[in-house]
């Protein structure tokens, strides 16, 4: 803390900018803070940083025409001896310069030892004559600036250094960053074999950094994007944080007296610096966004100084920023989350401030679970912790309840799935199946629409009824039509509703509807002879009759309850039924065949008053645009299961009249749900029979198994049945010892296995292994 | 119609069962006999075209393809019984094709090229896989196939592009392959993807031209011919020009995936002439109806320089000039050894970047012949005149471009991965294949680091597209690469429908044909690569 305080007092400043005269490769403090060097590929120049301002101190380019090892790809400035800098240039020289030379040039050693470019340079912190340099050509290399020439090189076996970094505490170690991936430990004082290896990232890790204060911490960042940090206390290399940024990361650097934050820049396309608190890596704790080119070098201004950063960027620009301006990124974020329980459930959590707010009259079943309530484990209590700087949020969780037993419950969403039959049988028999389905879960309307959607998309029966039927059109077709069209959406929008009420509301269409009954009754032969043809699906009608009563009601109260059933069949489930009706009128009539001793008989001749409305040759296309209007509605209201079930079960005869993305969207919907309660042989199942290209592509990706050899435990390649390595089949069956191609079963308990008919046959004979490995298989 | 899915039936052939290709090989023999009995008996006299119409045709396809398969499939099962099936149909009198040429490539004898048929395990693997793919073997994998490491990749890159997820359309992507091998008019990729552009859904009317083709396509024209001839002027403009079309724009990532296409075939129709590719046994060109001439030498074989003549010219030539290997592995070795003693000065070396850099602009290819473009495919691409020839008798000049501000492993790289996942991987993966692979053989000596030399060929690609490398000492190309093989790579990179088998010759004869493909590879993805890096370059600063 004492030493805090010096630092504040010695340094201040405010945010501030100069423009250099070339993009500017890498930058370094000096340590009393007062200057930095910059470098790049046109630029090798020494400001001096005043209280608001750069000021331009030393222009180290010097001569007509600077050589290429003015090309600096990093610089550094030595931590002990204020005069003495060195860079890496491009062209793979390690230059040493000594600001203390008299003449302009302060060069003052040139080693050309490496090949390829030099990426990194780095002073030993405490030993004055040491430097350590990494190229692209995979070696590493440790000078001693007495001397001309390296003293040691170490080679990292495999492509270029990116980085290397002496660790702050240990004399010994440094750690270098390779362009495969690998982040190598080294002891200066062994070149032939470096201490420790592990891979890092995937991708080249293009920096790495150790913790000021903690010595066993390292972080490293990447090209695929993220930070890690990796303690190397322990004997196994442990990722103890890892922070996913947006673009891959150029630099990284510790943030002095703040043991958890780091702050790293990107190498493309995003041009802010970012703060990060290790533990919050989802969001960055500071950030500063004034560079509008990539920044390429960021350092802090001084060693115990948490508050002033420097950055120097490709546009050309060097920038002092001031902790307290930068953006915060939390303060705009909202600390808000909402989520659906499968069972209907909502949570909600919010700021507590907001939540305080007087609850108000719609909130019913809402219940507030303040900090920590014991029956939602997921929700903790976390306590602030004094080292983290982090904004602190409490929020509330609420969650709302659905009852149980309401209408929300899903098990006849379940149990729907699981029933319905969507493909195998003939289309009428998976409509009937549907339909009981629904019926058994209590789910009328469900049922009635598959009853429906059976008789008008099913072949027609005899078109030679025609002639009868066109005998009965006279004048009803206009009214019933568009009565039924008004009332089947009417019916489908009060059906959970409880019908006693509908009854009186549709007083006047029942008027209406005994007009027409009056008219069809002159027709009584008709019906007759319509009688006649009905032997199919009495079933079906029975059914619908069933599920108009309410359902426990028992068949034989049909006579008794027949005024108010008539209403309800003609409101209701059998009102969008004349429109739809083919005259494969059967069915219809088949069930007038058997309710004639239930039923009066004016509620079913409007019926065969209805289906004779129509031409018989009306093809099913005809009802394309209602079945579609009925399936939207169904998705509308949240039951996207009907929607898709019905989808798949009419196939090609409704599929053109609806677009291919809501089809999509449809099936996404429906799939989803399946999959989130865990019923994934039907989402399967699903997956397959739906037409929509997207949604049959879900099946076929990731399908690749990748196996390992069973000999030698490599992966295989692609070969098949051949391992590369020791060059043996890899799935012998145990029994024929041939390869097995196709289904192979092996035991659970000793991993033998073959043909699945060969193993069945010999553990029929015997309960060995046939391997002779001595187990005791067991074939269920 | 009936051809496609007669294709369906053939991808079974491609199936490792052998159960299900024997099927599929029925079904075939069976469709090939249907049509003999459906054409009705053969007049014996007649010539060929006389039976003309669509059932001929139709059926010559057939058979054009069997032939290909009797030569081409991975399977010996299905060769010999496709060499039978063709023999029957010659016994009923119906004439069967024969190829044209000396197998894939014009300038590598055919013996030399991997028999399919005697193929070590590793390179059956990889041809079986591609046939089941994409049901054929075509000439380039074929050649590939001396270098299998590299051909495994390749076949995983393209099949990614061309045919897994990604933002374009699939006939989009052939469409694009098509305009890019259709600038260096590459026939042999124009009529294979033709085919292909056909198979997934393409309209026809697009191939009469780039005019025929959507407004949005057609706006990649301008960004074809700046890539392919001279990448380093693509500004962000360009890109702009490109993304802010209103309704015809372009989105980022489907822009990346135009690009990759592009480079891709740009440099695809490099190797394809660098090696001579002759074009497949079943398209056109690739077969016969004529039976053999008496002189065993087609006109096209004496046009390209195959003649004996020839031959044997090369090989007097082979014998005086036996030794030059011996003198480049000398070379090679002072240069290794003096590196240290012998420190050119700074300026020495950005003046020999200089030199090599304007020096591959000013040598024009010593064939002066203009080749005229056949018709079906220069209408592909508008202003056929824009090539190299304009600017470098302007003299004007190539930028440089620091490889240290701009390069693929940490800029391009992420560019592509970011926009079009995965992808990025790939690349990566290929372009360190091609430039890490070697045998460590140059000709017959085994044991040899050739790293120099592949830089060196590398970096010499690079330089003509004004791309420097800061610790690289350019002065070594000078000692490693002589004249004529400078000469072929400019031509290579460059103008590559002007390499003719003299040329390939005349290039470090004495090193193996294998040894000779490797450079193309070489060359190739250092041309992808530097094409690359510009469009990229120019994407990035439009981005930012």
């Amino acid at each position: 803390m004492e030493k805090m305080t010096r630092v504040s007092s010695t340094i201040s400043g405010c945010t501030m900018f100069c423009h250099l005269d070339a993009p500017a490769n890498a930058i370094s403090v000096c340590r009393d803070a007062t200057q930095v060097v910059v470098a790049g590929r046109n630029i090798f120049k020494i400001y001096g940083l005043e209280e608001d301002a750069f000021v331009e101190r030393l222009n180290l380019r010097v001569g007509r025409k600077p050589s290429l090892n003015f090309s600096c790809a990093d610089v550094m400035w030595h931590q002990m001896e204020e005069n003495l800098l060195a860079t890496a240039a491009t062209n793979g020289a390690v230059v040493t310069w000594n600001l203390a030379r008299p003449c302009r040039n302060k060069q003052e050693q040139l080693f050309t030892e490496h090949k390829r470019t030099v990426n990194k340079v780095c002073f030993h912190p405490t030993e004055v004559n040491m430097l350590l340099s990494g190229s692209q050509d995979g070696f590493m290399k440790c000078f001693d600036l007495r001397k001309k020439e390296s003293v040691s090189t170490f080679s990292g076996q495999s492509e270029s250094v990116r980085d290397v970094q002496f660790s702050i505490k240990d004399y010994f170690t440094f750690a270098a960053s390779f362009e495969n991936g690998n982040v190598q430990l080294w002891d200066i004082r062994r070149p032939d074999r470096y201490e420790r290896m592990f891979t890092a990232h995937t991708g080249p890790v293009f920096c790495c950094d150790w913790h000021p204060d903690d010595r066993g911490w390292l972080a490293t960042g990447g090209r695929d994007k993220m930070v890690k940090v990796w303690d190397m206390s322990t004997n196994r290399v442990k990722e103890i944080y890892c922070v996913q940024t947006i673009a891959s990361v150029a630099r990284v650097k510790w943030r002095p007296e703040r043991r958890y934050h780091l702050a790293t820049c990107s190498m493309m396309v995003d041009h802010n610096i970012y703060v990060w608190d290790v533990r919050r890596p989802f969001i960055p704790f500071a950030t500063f966004e004034e560079h509008r080119d990539v920044t390429t070098g960021i350092v802090w201004r001084h060693q115990h100084d948490p508050y002033f950063l420097l950055s120097g960027s490709k546009d050309s620009t060097l920038y002092q920023h001031m902790f307290k301006d930068a953006s915060r990124p939390v303060d705009r974020a909202n600390p808000e989350g909402l989520c659906f329980g499968l069972l209907g459930d909502l949570a909600f959590a919010a700021k507590e401030s907001l939540m305080s707010a007087p609850q108000s009259v719609g909130d019913v079943g809402r219940k507030t679970y303040p900090g920590g309530d014991r029956r939602y484990p997921i929700f903790f209590f976390k306590k602030p912790d004094v080292t983290e700087q982090f904004a602190q949020v409490s929020s509330a969780l609420s969650v709302f309840e659905s009852e149980a037993g309401s209408g929300v419950g899903m098990d006849w969403f379940i149990n729907t799935a699981q029933s319905y039959l969507l493909s195998g049988k003939p289309f009428v028999e998976l409509c009937e199946h549907n339909a009981q389905v629904a019926k058994r879960l209590n789910r009328p309307q469900e049922s009635t629409t598959w009853t429906m959607l059976r008789i008008m998309f099913s072949e027609p029966a005899n078109p030679s009824l025609s002639s009868n039927h066109n005998l009965n059109k006279s004048g009803n077709l206009p009214l019933v039509n568009s009565f039924s069209m008004k009332e089947m959406s009417a019916a489908l929008n009060e059906r959970n509703k409880e019908n006693r009420q509908d009854n009186l509301h549709s007083l006047e269409t029942n008027l209406n509807n005994n007009d027409e009954n009056e008219e069809t009754e002159g027709s009584e032969g008709q019906a007759e002879y319509l009688f006649g043809d009905a032997e199919l699906d009495d079933d079906d009608l029975y059914s619908m009759e069933h599920e108009n009563q309410a359902a426990e009601e028992p068949e034989y109260l049909l006579p008794q309850e027949a005024f108010p059933l008539r209403h309800e069949i003609m409101d209701h489930p059998s009102a969008p039924e004349p429109v739809q009706e083919k005259p494969e009128s059967p069915h219809v009539s088949g069930s007038e065949a058997e309710s004639t001793c239930l039923t009066p008989m004016e509620s079913f001749s409007l019926i065969s008053v209805s289906q004779l409305l129509f031409s018989p040759h009306l093809p099913p296309k005809f009802f394309c645009p209602i079945v579609k209007e009925m399936l939207c509605y169904y998705a509308e209201q949240g039951d996207v299961q009907m929607a898709v079930s019905v989808l798949i079960v009419l196939g090609d005869r409704i599929r053109k009249e609806i677009d291919e993305l809501t089809q999509e969207h449809w099936y996404m919907s429906y799939i989803d749900l399946l999959q989130r309660f865990e019923l994934w042989n039907v989402s399967n199942e699903v997956i397959k029979l739906s037409t929509c290209g997207p949604i049959m592509c879900l099946n076929q990706a990731s399908t690749t198994l990748h196996i390992n050899c069973s000999n030698c435990k490599r992966p295989m390649s692609n070969r098949g049945w051949i391992c590369d390595r020791c060059h043996q089949c890899a799935s012998v069956c145990a029994v024929c010892h041939h390869v097995v191609k196709g289904l192979f079963v092996w035991c659970q308990g000793c991993s033998h296995g073959g043909h699945l008919e060969h193993m069945m046959e010999w553990l029929k004979q015997s309960r060995h292994c046939p391997a002779g490995c001595g187990h005791l298989c067991e074939y269920t | 119609m009936d051809m496609r899915d007669a294709a369906g039936r053939w991808d079974a052939l491609g199936s490792r069962d052998s159960s299900s290709r024997h099927a599929a090989m029925e079904l075939l023999h069976q469709e090939v006999m249907k049509r003999i009995e459906t054409m009705g008996p053969i007049p014996q006299s007649s010539s060929p075209p006389a039976m003309d119409d669509s059932l001929s045709s139709d059926l010559n396809a057939l058979l054009a393809h069997v032939l290909m398969l009797s030569k081409r499939c991975p399977y010996e099962d299905i060769r010999k019984k496709c060499i039978c099936l063709l023999q029957k149909v010659q016994d009923v009198g119906v004439r069967i094709p024969r190829p044209v040429g000396n197998g894939p490539s014009r300038f590598i004898p055919e013996k030399e090229i991997l028999q399919v048929s005697k193929l070590d395990e590793r390179i059956q693997s990889i041809f079986e896989d591609a046939f089941a793919v994409l049901g054929r073997l075509d000439n380039i994998s074929l050649v590939m196939g001396f270098h299998p490491q590299y051909l495994e990749n390749f076949l995983k890159t393209q099949h990614y592009l061309l045919l897994m997820d990604g933002p374009l359309s699939l006939h989009c992507r052939h469409y694009i392959g098509i305009m890019a091998a259709a600038r260096h008019q590459c026939t042999y990729l124009v009529n294979l993807h033709v085919n292909d552009f056909l198979q997934v859904g393409g309209d026809p009317k697009w191939l009469n031209g780039l005019e025929e083709a959507p407004q949005k396509l057609q706006a990649l024209g301008e960004l074809n011919k700046i890539l392919a001839h001279r990448p380093w002027l693509l500004t962000k403009e360009h890109i702009e020009r490109l993304l802010k079309a209103e309704e015809h724009s372009w989105s980022l990532a489907e822009l990346i995936h135009v690009v990759v296409l592009l480079t891709l075939y740009h440099s695809l129709a490099s190797f394809t002439f660098g090696c001579g590719i002759n074009p497949d046994i079943h398209t056109d060109g690739g077969h016969t109806f004529r039976p053999p001439s008496l002189s065993g030498y087609c006109v096209c074989d004496i046009a390209n320089g195959n003649g004996v003549l020839e031959e044997m010219f090369g090989n007097q030539q082979v014998s005086e000039l036996s030794g030059e290997v011996e003198v480049l592995m000398e070379k090679m070795k002072q240069l290794q050894e003096s590196h240290d003693e012998e420190e050119a000065s700074q300026e020495e070396m950005a003046t020999r970047f200089e030199r090599e850099k304007t020096e591959s602009m000013l040598v024009v290819t010593s064939e002066d012949e203009e080749c005229v473009p056949s018709r079906d495919v220069s209408r592909h691409f508008e202003d056929p005149s824009y090539g190299y020839k304009d600017f470098y008798r302007r003299g004007e000049q190539v930028p440089t471009l620091r490889v240290q501000d701009y390069n693929w492993e940490d800029h391009g790289f992420s560019l592509v991965n970011r926009l079009y996942p995965d992808f990025g991987q790939l690349l990566d993966e290929k372009f360190q294949i091609a430039y890490n692979l070697t045998y460590n053989t140059m000709a017959t000596h085994h044991g040899v680091d050739t790293s120099m030399l592949r830089r060196a060929i590398w970096n010499y690609t690079h330089c003509m597209f004004g791309i420097r490398y800061d610790d690289y000492d350019y002065g070594e190309i000078n000692q490693l690469l002589d004249r004529g093989f400078k000469v072929y790579i400019k031509t290579m990179v460059r103008t590559p429908e002007k390499i003719t088998k003299r040329m390939y010759d005349s290039f470090w004869r004495q090193f193996k044909h294998s040894e000779k493909v490797h450079v193309n590879l070489l060359l190739m993805e250092a041309r992808m690569q530097a094409e690359l890096l510009y469009a990229l370059r120019a994407i990035t600063r439009y981005m930012t």
